[in-house]
Parts: structure tokens; C-alpha cells; sequence
């Protein structure tokens, strides 16, 4: 499976367009890593924790994003593109989607 | 009121002394890391040449940097008056510069060449002090020989 931000593929091309896939992750940090990165927030700099957090969080959105795509019968998603909410001040949401195609190696 | 006072104070300075300190190292490594990075291309381009085949990896580098307490008080204070408000015109330059290292040393570990079609997403991730995560994605490619 080809996953990629880029329109077409060097090398391939398109033989059929099956429609858009997506995947989401909504994740919230826990109450022990929420309070450690309130003490660090008077201090500046990295906050590690939410940084993995949301590093983790995006894979997951990635990897539904594949099974969607597979269980379509699609060989590559294209365009993909990712989009990031705070919907409360605890929780955010990683959204990933693309365009599902077939492809054929030139 | 007093101790009020004081412990805004001591926030103040605890702020200015460790923000200021982690920002100018944060800088320094940030520098040092471009240089040796500079030699793999990451650009905003869609359309890589086609004559020949890639293998293609999504790649993405993202980052949370939390402001200080003595850059948000600065920052309340322009905010009054409005204009520009370079303390954290910095974090956000930090965070970019930082997300798009990460971005290329994750393109690196898979041998690209290149990374086309480089974006940047920035979020407020809530608290009371200004966080921010950016992410800087694209797609590293690795010609194949044939």
C-alpha cells in the first residue's frame, strides 16, 4: 500500500478512482502527564509527553486510514492530507484522509 | 496580596530565567541540526521528475512547545495595545524549524533523497499558557535503481 501526499506516482498510473478514505484518532492525555506539563508550562520548552502523545495518535489515524483503504480493494491513497483539533483543552483529534485509487506499475 | 505579589514575582522570574536559557539552547541545536541536514532537500514542489521510479514514505515531524510564564505575561501586555508580539512569534518559529528537523530525520532513516510536497498544520493544544503543536508533513522519496 502507497501512501502519500503527492497527486500521482513517478512510474504508475491511475486505472480506477474508488473514493475517499479516512481515518481518525481521538486521544486525551492523562490527568498524571496533564499536571506535569502545567509545571513545565511556566518553564517553557518541549512538552515531551504531549508531543509522543499526539506523534502516537497520528499513526493510529494512519494506520485506520490503511485498513479503510484496503478493505476497498485500493492499492494506493493519494493526496493525503491531515487536520488537527482541540476539541476540549484535554483531548485532540487527528484526522487523515486521502483519495483511494487502483494503480498499475507502468 | 503580598504573598499574590511575590509568587507572581518569583513565577515571573523562574519564567524569564529557564524560558530564555531553553529557548537560546533550543536554537543552538536547532542551527546545528539544520547544517548537518542541509543536504536533503524538503520542498513544497508536488511534482517530482518523472523519469524515473520511487519508493515513497509519508513522512511527518511534529512538535509541542509551551510558551513561559514570562512570555505570556509580555505577550498579555502587547495585547493591550496590539502590534507585534515577538515572544512568540519565536515559539511558533521554534516549533517550525524544530517539526521540519524531525520531519527530515525521519526521511533520512529511510535513505530519501528528497521530500516533496512539505506542509506545515499548527494547533493551540488548550491550557492556560499558550502551547502550540506543529506538524510538518511529506513524502520522502527513494529512488530505486532500475
Amino acid at each position: 500500500m502507497i501512501i502519500t501526499n503527492l497527486e500521482y506516482i513517478p512510474g504508475y498510473t491511475i486505472v480506477s478512482h474508488i473514493g475517499l478514505v479516512q481515518g481518525s484518532s481521538v486521544r486525551s492525555k492523562h490527568a498524571g502527564r496533564d499536571m506535569m506539563a502545567g509545571i513545565k508550562s511556566i518553564f517553557g520548552g518541549e512538552l515531551l509527553g504531549y508531543t509522543e502523545l499526539l506523534h502516537e495518535s497520528r499513526e493510529e489515524a494512519v494506520e485506520r486510514l490503511q485498513q479503510q483503504a484496503q478493505s476497498i480493494g485500493a492499492d494506493a491513497v493519494l493526496n493525503v492530507r491531515f487536520s488537527t483539533s482541540s476539541i476540549t483543552s484535554g483531548a485532540a483529534e487527528i484526522f487523515v484522509y486521502g483519495t483511494a485509487v487502483k494503480v498499475n506499475q507502468e | 496580596m503580598t504573598f499574590n505579589l511575590i509568587s507572581f514575582a518569583v513565577l515571573l522570574l523562574i519564567g524569564f530565567g529557564f524560558g530564555q536559557a531553553s529557548e537560546r539552547r533550543h536554537y543552538r541545536s536547532i542551527k546545528k541540526r539544520e547544517e548537518q541536514l542541509a543536504g536533503l532537500a524538503a520542498i513544497a514542489s508536488k511534482h517530482p521528475p518523472v523519469d524515473r521510479q520511487y519508493q515513497q514514505y509519508l513522512v511527518c515531524g511534529n512538535v509541542v512547545v509551551a510558551s513561559d510564564y514570562f512570555k505570556s505575561f509580555l505577550a498579555s501586555l502587547v495585547n493591550i495595545l496590539g502590534g507585534r508580539v515577538k515572544s512568540f512569534e519565536s515559539l511558533l518559529d521554534r516549533g517550525r524549524r524544530e517539526a521540519l528537523l524531525r520531519l527530515k530525520e525521519q526521511a533520512l532513516q529511510q535513505q530519501a533523497t528528497a521530500v516533496f510536497n512539505v506542509k506545515y498544520e499548527t494547533v493551540r493544544v488548550g491550557g492556560r499558557v499558550t502551547t502550540i503543536e506543529v506538524l510538518a508533513y511529506g513524502t520522502a522519496l527513494v529512488p530505486q535503481s532500475n
